[in-house]
C-alpha cells in the first residue's frame, strides 16, 4: 500500500469513527435525554405520559412522611403555584430536607403521584439547583432567588458546594 | 505581611512566565544561544516564585489568618490541621494556585533534566510552557486572587464544606492535576515540534515518558476520586457520569490513545501528524475539564460556585491555546514527512484501530457532557453512556489483548489467535464458573466478566510467550523474565490492571446486594454471602468541629464475629451540613458497606447495608495500571532518552 493510499484509508477510518460516534450519540439521545419540568409545566401537560423526566421544586414543609417499610418516603414538591405529590423508595441524600430545593428523577404514576427513582438534593445553605431557582421565579414566588432581578443564589461566593447525589 | 509576599511572588511568577514565553522563542528563531538559555533560569525561578506564593497561602491557612478572604470563607480555627493544609486547594482560588504550581514544576523539570534535548527544541518547549503559565497566572491574579484581604477580619471562618473534610482531599486533587497538567508537556512538545517542523523517533522518545507519567498520575487521581465518592456519598456508587468526572475521563482516554500512537512514532516513525494532533487534543481536553469544573457552567456533583467572569476567562484561554495550536498544525503538519508503511494487520494497524475506537468513545463522552450546555432543561445520564461509550470500548478491550502479540509491519492474525488459545479456554471456564456461582447472572454481566478475564489472561499470555514458558526449561524462562525490558512488564501490568478494574466494575454493578432497613438495638440483619450485621444502638459524641452520632454494629459471618462497624452521622454546625461517614469492611472478594440513616419517631434507626462483590478490584486495578505506567517509565530506554535500535524485535519490542 502506498503512503498516499494509507493516508486516505486512515482519513476514511477517522471519518467512519466520527460518524459512528455521532450516530450512536444521536440514537442514544432519542431515548435518554432527561427533560426538566416544574410542577406548573406538569400541570400544563408538558410531559408525555410514561416519559421519564426530572421534577424540581421545593419540598413542602410538613409534607415528608416515611412509610413503615423503612425505605419509602412521600413528600410534596411545589413551585409555589402548583404542588406535585412524590413517592420515592431508596436512599435519601443527607441534604434532603423540608423547605429545601430538590430534583427528583422518575415518571408520573397513573394515580397522579410522581414515582421517583433518584433524588438529588444539591445545596448547602446557599446553593439552589439553577432549574429549581428558575421554576420558582417563573411561578412568581416572591422570595425566589432571582425574583428581585438578581442572578440565582448559586452565585454565592462559597467556592465549593458539592451536592449529594443518590441513585438506584 | 506574609500574604502580601505571596501576592508579590505570584506577580513575579507572571513576569517570569512572560519572559520565558517570549525571549527563548525569539532566540530559537535567530539561533541565538544566549536568548535560548534564558528559558532555563526563567522556568526554575518561576517554580520558586509560585512555590513561595503557595507556601504563603498554606501559612495563612495553618495559622488561620481570617483576614485573608479565602481562608475566612473556607476554614475554621478549630478545624483539624490536616484539613487546614488540604483546605489550601479545597477551594477555587487555592486549587488554581496548585494548578500553576504543578505546571511550573513540569516546566522546571524540563529545564533541569532536559540536558540532552536539542537546544532549539528545549527553548521552544519551555517557551510554550511559559505561555500556558502566563495565561493561567494572569487568570489567577485578575479573577481569582487567593491573597485578597478582608477588612475587618472576621473572628472565625465559615468552615470548609464538610464533604471535603476528608483525607481524600489531600491526594485526589494533586494527583488529578499532576495528570491534567502533565499533559501540557505533550502539548508543549507537540507545538515546539510543529514550530521546528521536525518530528522523529527521538522526539517521541521525549514525549512518551511525560505522557506516561501524566497518564499514570491521572489514573491514580481518577481512582482516588472514585473511591472518595464511593465512601463519602454514602451509597456505594463509584462512577456517576457526572460532568466533572467526565472532564477527567476525556483527557485520560485521549491520553491513552496518545500513549499508544507515540509508540508507533517511536518504533516505526509513522503516525506522526496524528500523534501531534492527539497531543494537542489531550491537553485541550484537560483545559475543557478545567473550564467545566472552574466555571460551574454545568450542574454537577461538584457544583462549584458559578462565576461567569472566570468561565469566560478560561474559555478565552482555551480558545487561544487550542485554536493557536490547531492553526499552527494546519500550517505545518502537511510539511511533516510521511513515515513507515505497514499492512492493516500488524501491530501498527491494531494500535490505529485502538486509537480510532478510543477517540470515537471520547467524542461520545464529549457530546454527552457538553450537550446540556446547548439545552439547559436537559440532562444526560448513565443510560446514554451505556449505549454509546460501553459498546465502543468493548472492541478496544478485545483488541488490546491481540495487539501486543502482533508483529510490527505485517502481523499474523491466525498465529496470534492460536497463541491465545489457553487464554480463550481460561476465559470460557471462568465465565462458566461465574455463571454457576451467581446462579446464571445477567448475560451482559457474564460478557463483561469475560472481557475482564480475557484481558488479564491475555496479558499473562504475552509474558508467557516472551519467556517461552513451558517450551524451554523453567529456569531459562525465569532468566528471560528477569531480562525482559521493563516496558514489556509495564504493558502487561497496565493491561492486566484494566482487566482487574473491569472485573470490579462488573461485580459491583451486577452482583451487589442492598438492604434498607429500620432497626432497633439488638436486631440482626442478614445480608449476602453468609454475612449478617447486628445493630447494638447509637451513641452521641463530639468531634473538633462537628457533632456526631456513632452507630455500634457487629459484622458476623456464618454466625461468627468478624469485626466491629461504626458508621457515623455527623453534623457540622458552622457549615450547617450533615454528612454520613460509612463503615466499610474490605476483603479480597468484596466490601461490606454500612451507612447510618436517620432516627425514626419510634426510636428505630434506618440503616443501609450493602455487599459489593469485587468492588475493591476497581481501584486495585487502577493502581496496577498506574504501576505498569511507572514500571514502563523506569525502562532504561526512556531513562537514557538516547536513540537505540531494538536488537531482537521478538524480545526487545514492547508495546
Amino acid at each position: 500500500m502506498t503512503r498516499k493510499r494509507r493516508r486516505l484509508m486512515l482519513l476514511g477510518l477517522a471519518a467512519l469513527g466520527l460518524g459512528t460516534a455521532s450516530a450512536l450519540a444521536l440514537t442514544a439521545f432519542q431515548d435518554n435525554l432527561l427533560f426538566f419540568y416544574s410542577p406548573t409545566e406538569l400541570h400544563d401537560g408538558k410531559a408525555a405520559p410514561g416519559q421519564r423526566f426530572r421534577l424540581g421544586g421545593l419540598v413542602v414543609q410538613g409534607s415528608l412522611h416515611r412509610l413503615d417499610d423503612g425505605r419509602t418516603i412521600t413528600f410534596t414538591v411545589t413551585d409555589t403555584a402548583y404542588d406535585v405529590p412524590v413517592r420515592y423508595a431508596g436512599i435519601v441524600p443527607d441534604l434532603f430536607r423540608e423547605g429545601q430545593g430538590v430534583v427528583a428523577h422518575g415518571r408520573m404514576g397513573p394515580d397522579g403521584v410522581f414515582m421517583a427513582d433518584e433524588l438529588l438534593a444539591k445545596h448547602d445553605e446557599k446553593y439552589m439547583p439553577p432549574e429549581v431557582a428558575k421554576a420558582l421565579q417563573d411561578a412568581g414566588h416572591p422570595g425566589a432567588p432571582g425574583a428581585a432581578g438578581k442572578p440565582a443564589l448559586a452565585t454565592s461566593e462559597a467556592s465549593a458546594s458539592p451536592n449529594s447525589t443518590v441513585m438506584q | 505581611m506574609i500574604p502580601e509576599i505571596g501576592h508579590y511572588a505570584l506577580i513575579l511568577a507572571l513576569l517570569l512566565a512572560v519572559i520565558q514565553a517570549s525571549l527563548p522563542l525569539w532566540g530559537a528563531a535567530r539561533r541565538h544561544p544566549g536568548l535560548m538559555a534564558i528559558a532555563e533560569p526563567a522556568a526554575t525561578l518561576q517554580l520558586a516564585a509560585i512555590g513561595i506564593a503557595f507556601a504563603a497561602l498554606t501559612w495563612a491557612y495553618v495559622v488561620s489568618d481570617f483576614s485573608v478572604a479565602v481562608v475566612a470563607g473556607n476554614s475554621l480555627s478549630v478545624k483539624p490541621m490536616l484539613y487546614k493544609v488540604t483546605g489550601v486547594w479545597g477551594n477555587h482560588e487555592g486549587s488554581m494556585l496548585l494548578w500553576v504550581l504543578i505546571l511550573a514544576l513540569f516546566g522546571a523539570s524540563v529545564a533541569l533534566f532536559g540536558g540532552n534535548l536539542p537546544p532549539t527544541l528545549k527553548a521552544r518547549v519551555l517557551a510554550v510552557q511559559g505561555m500556558i503559565g502566563a495565561g493561567f497566572l494572569a487568570f489567577i491574579i485578575l479573577t481569582s486572587n487567593p491573597f485578597l484581604r478582608l477588612d475587618p477580619a472576621p473572628i472565625d471562618g465559615r468552615d470548609m464544606n464538610p464533604l471535603l473534610q476528608d483525607p481524600g482531599l489531600a491526594f485526589h486533587p494533586p494527583f488529578l492535576y499532576l495528570g491534567y497538567v502533565g499533559f501540557s508537556m505533550a502539548f508543549s512538545f507537540a507545538v515546539a515540534a510543529l514550530i521546528e517542523g521536525r518530528i522523529d523517533p527521538a522526539w517521541a522518545r521525549w514525549v512518551r515518558p511525560w505522557t506516561l507519567a501524566a497518564w499514570s498520575f491521572l489514573t491514580v487521581g481518577i481512582a482516588l476520586g472514585s473511591y472518595w465518592a464511593y465512601y463519602e456519598l454514602g451509597w456505594g456508587g463509584w462512577w456517576f457520569w457526572d460532568p466533572v468526572e467526565n472532564a477527567s475521563l476525556m483527557p485520560w482516554l485521549s491520553g491513552t490513545a496518545l500513549l499508544h500512537s507515540a509508540l508507533v512514532v517511536e518504533k516505526r516513525d509513522a503516525l506522526k501528524s496524528w500523534t501531534v494532533l492527539l497531543a494537542i487534543l489531550t491537553f485541550g481536553l484537560s483545559l475543557v475539564g478545567t473550564f467545566l469544573v472552574r466555571s460551574g457552567i454545568i450542574t454537577s456533583v461538584h457544583a462549584f460556585a458559578v462565576d461567569p467572569e472566570r468561565g469566560v476567562f478560561i474559555l478565552l484561554l482555551l480558545a487561544i491555546t487550542v485554536g493557536g495550536a490547531f492553526t499552527l498544525y494546519a500550517l505545518r503538519a502537511p510539511r511533516l514527512k510521511l513515515g513507515g508503511v505497514f499492512a492493516p494487520i500488524s501491530r501498527e494497524g491494531a494500535l490505529v484501530l485502538n486509537n480510532l475506537l478510543i477517540c470515537t468513545a471520547t467524542v461520545t463522552v464529549f457530546i454527552g457532557t457538553l450537550y446540556p450546555l446547548l439545552d439547559k432543561t436537559v440532562s444526560v445520564g448513565k443510560p446514554y453512556y451505556q449505549l454509546t461509550f460501553v459498546p465502543l470500548m468493548a472492541p478496544v478491550v478485545a483488541v488490546m489483548v491481540i495487539a501486543p502479540l502482533m508483529a510490527w509491519k505485517r502481523g499474523d492474525l491466525p498465529g496470534v489467535l492460536g497463541r491465545l488459545k489457553f487464554a480463550a479456554v481460561g476465559t470460557v471456564v471462568l465465565i462458566l464458573a461465574a455463571a454457576w456461582l451467581q446462579g446464571g447472572g445477567p448475560v451482559l454481566a457474564l460478557l463483561g466478566f469475560g472481557f475482564g478475564v480475557w484481558v488479564v489472561l491475555g496479558a499473562a499470555t504475552e509474558i508467557a510467550e516472551r519467556v517461552r514458558l513451558f517450551r524451554i526449561p523453567l529456569r531459562d524462562s525465569l532468566s528471560r523474565a528477569v531480562g525482559l525490558p521493563r516496558s514489556a512488564w509495564g504493558t502487561a501490568f497496565a493491561h492486566a490492571g484494566l482487566g482487574i478494574a473491569l472485573l470490579g466494575m462488573i461485580g459491583s454493578s451486577y452482583w451487589s446486594t442492598e438492604r434498607l432497613v429500620l432497626a432497633r438495638p439488638g436486631d440482626r440483619i442478614d445480608l449476602a454471602a453468609g454475612y449478617a450485621v447486628e445493630f447494638d444502638g447509637v451513641t452521641a459524641g463530639q468531634g473538633p468541629n462537628y457533632e456526631t452520632r456513632l452507630g455500634d454494629l457487629k459484622l458476623l459471618r456464618d454466625g461468627g464475629f468478624v469485626t466491629d462497624l461504626a458508621p457515623e452521622k455527623r453534623f457540622y454546625p458552622v457549615a450547617r451540613m450533615p454528612t454520613s461517614e460509612v463503615a466499610i469492611h474490605t476483603t479480597l472478594t468484596g466490601d461490606i458497606y454500612v451507612a447510618l440513616g436517620e432516627e425514626q419517631a419510634d426510636g428505630r434507626w434506618s440503616l443501609r447495608l450493602y455487599h459489593h462483590p469485587l468492588v475493591p478490584w476497581i481501584w486495585g486495578g487502577a493502581l496496577v495500571m498506574a504501576f505498569g505506567g511507572a514500571l514502563s517509565l523506569s525502562d532504561r530506554r526512556l531513562r537514557i532518552g538516547a536513540p537505540r535500535r531494538a536488537a531482537v524485535p521478538a524480545v526487545g519490542s514492547p508495546a
